[in-house]
């Protein structure tokens, strides 16, 4: 946080050191600032908060009183109820499993075509890239139903992926914003590398697996920070492939379970499906708040 | 895990020159690509082969047949020309949902558009724990949406006792009836969308902000500008390519919101909160004569080309302001 604190004018903002200087500048900002962390505080952490103390909170003290800092009594059980007899273990690790294989069919779809088209460089590759681009032109609304359509019938297979995990798995793997990023990433690399590994007698898929993936550990850490984070919010695609309860995430789970589940026991659940998010945040701050979190409103 | 750097290296200039041997590449011809690396690249594209051919390419080309055809899960589908077209454009449900998609979009500009602005210039001027201001900007963003939609649904309760209701009272103001109005249904969705995603654009602005050029305002300060006069003239005119961009995506996205009236409302009361993509869900999902899968591919891609064409429109008429 240091290079924060320095006040040399060379990262100075809209107030200039002379600014800071005078009193009631400095006054008024401090008041400002002071007001927008307790906003931001009470906007941002309060909901937050207010789960982790009412998934542990009995029913009627949250419906009493809902406002309360602190419960009549802490209700633990409310969590392992959630958990085992709601079953959100299940779905937690339905979550998780989907979350896995998003992450794994992302990276390799990523990390070879990128591979392919920036460093291999066929002639075809730039009309490929284009055509990869271009789907980011195209809004997610019109492939629903055809996408849809596809896992109902998915071409050479023969065989509904309706109720599979590849449902949700496969089409993830067609996410042009991962293909684009890595690509940019391969085109940072030095050249003269490849060009050693050649020399030496590498072939191109040795190079791939002993040079390039190695090297591409920060990119394919970014994407896989947002894949995982994007299967875990993903509502509306396994809502409508994942029919069967036993495959379902706790997202489409969790509205559902609403109209069977006692408050505290249903507020307890929310809770658990937001920790592994929040952990992961919490774990990536820097690479959230550096905008290459940009992807995400992009993608609206 | 801190030392993950963002890909922002541009590409170098020897990064040009292909891999694949100069000499061979020129003689092209099909052996040379054969004993050359070109069947290896075709190995390596197979996974994007895959993954955009079957689940993007051809869903989008199969939109476009779709929309023309009547399909069903059964029989072979059949040719009906514009005829889905005719058929959406004729449910007087159409109207209430553009209607409906327009308000929340307008009342997102209204209240969601300038939020993340003022609160990004605020903070870019904070000179100590700038990183909690962000992180708890952005915490909202990182809450799975149906997480934070059953939550603010319970907040939402209408009784004097809920959660938003008790917050009122505590200010004097009476209790509002939020999801259960007509009037005060859309609102409340638009206020949720606004939290839910405002962190990502303050970061954005953020980024913005911190690349304005000092020396723009060591020069306003010379010709005796104040603080205010700075953010007006040197501050606002410096991010209008980045306002002019999260504009449109903005404008882009609330088109096409579905989460919101799905879970708070399921498009009521009375209709109110139907939106586009809900009216294509119902089309497709939730029609008990079986999917009006036709009709629903119609309404998306009408949705998309009007989405196209007022992009097109908008850097068209935009040209001019953007920076650079």
């Amino acid at each position: 946080m240091e290079h924060l604190v320095s006040t040399a004018d060379t990262d100075r903002g809209i107030l200039s050191s002379a600014d800071w200087r005078r009193r009631r500048v400095r006054v008024s900002a401090g008041i400002t600032h002071g007001i927008l962390l307790v906003s931001l505080a009470v906007v941002g952490l309060g909901p937050i908060l207010w789960l982790a103390k009412s998934a542990i909170t009995p029913t009627q003290d949250t419906l009493r009183d809902p406002l309360a800092l602190w419960p009549n009594g802490v209700d633990w059980a409310n969590l392992a109820e959630a958990w085992s007899r709601v079953e959100i273990d299940r779905y937690f690790f339905n979550t998780v499993i989907i979350a896995a294989g998003v992450w794994l069919v992302q990276v390799v779809v990523a990390t070879t075509a990128g591979y392919a088209l920036s460093v291999l460089r066929p002639r075809y590759g730039k009309v490929l890239v284009g055509m990869v681009l271009g789907t980011l032109f195209v809004p997610n609304i019109v492939l629903l139903v055809p996408l849809y359509l596809t896992i109902i019938n998915p071409p050479l297979l023969g065989q509904s992926l309706i109720n599979t995990f590849w449902a949700v798995w496969l089409p993830a793997g067609a996410n042009a914003f991962n293909v684009l990023l890595v690509m940019r990433f391969f085109d940072s690399l030095p050249r003269e590398v490849f060009e050693a590994a050649r020399m030496d007698g590498a072939g191109p898929y040795r190079t791939f697996w002993s040079i390039v993936l190695p090297m591409s550990k920060p990119i394919i850490g970014v994407v896989s920070v947002f894949a995982v984070i994007g299967a875990w919010k993903d509502f509306l695609w396994p809502l409508l492939v994942l029919k069967n309860p036993d495959l379902q995430p706790l997202s489409v789970r969790l509205p559902q379970l609403q109209q069977f589940i006692e408050l505290d026991v249903f507020l307890a659940a929310l809770a658990i499906a937001t920790i592994i998010p929040i952990a992961l945040f919490l774990v990536f701050q820097k690479l959230f708040l550096s905008g290459a979190g940009l992807s995400g409103a992009v993608k609206g | 895990m801190t030392q993950i750097a963002p890909p922002t290296a541009p590409p170098t200039r020897e990064a040009a020159a292909p891999l694949v041997r100069p000499a061979r590449r020129r003689s092209g011809g099909v052996r040379a690509w054969a004993t050359g690396d070109g069947p290896h690249i075709l190995v390596f594209l197979i996974p994007l082969f895959v993954a955009f051919g079957v689940f993007s390419w051809w869903p989008i080309g199969r939109a476009v047949v779709m929309a023309f055809q009547r399909t069903n899960l059964v029989t072979a589908p059949t040719w009906v020309g514009w005829q889905n077209f005719e058929n959406v454009l004729r449910d007087p449900l159409l109207g209430v949902a553009v209607g409906n998609t327009l308000t929340f979009a307008v009342l997102a500009l209204l209240i969601g558009y300038p939020i993340p602005l003022v609160v990004a210039v605020l903070m870019s001027e904070v000179r100590r724990l700038r990183g909690l201001f962000s992180a708890l900007a952005y915490l909202p963003v990182v809450i799975p949406p149906v997480v934070a939609a059953l939550l603010w649904k319970f907040f939402y309760d209408a009784s004097p006792t809920g959660v938003f209701n008790t917050l009122l009272g505590m200010l004097g103001i009476p209790k509002q009836p939020w999801l259960q109005d007509q009037l005060t249904a859309m609102p409340s969705l638009v206020l949720f969308a606004t939290w839910s995603a405002a962190g990502g654009t303050v970061i954005i602005y953020l980024a913005a902000l911190i690349s304005v050029p000092p020396e723009l305002y060591d020069a306003a300060e010379v010709d005796g500008a104040g603080i205010w006069r700075k953010v007006w003239h040197v501050t606002l005119p410096q991010l209008r390519g980045v306002l002019l961009v999260t504009f449109i995506l903005q404008i882009i996205g609330t088109a096409q919101v579905f989460l919101e009236p799905f879970l708070f409302t399921g498009g009521g009361p009375a209709n109110s909160t139907t939106t586009i993509l809900l009216l294509i869900y119902k089309y497709a999902f939730q029609n008990s004569l079986g999917g009006d899968y036709g009709a629903a591919t119609a309404l998306s891609l009408m949705l998309a080309v009007v989405l196209a064409l007022f992009s097109l429109l908008y850097f068209r008429l935009t040209r001019g302001w953007s920076t650079s």
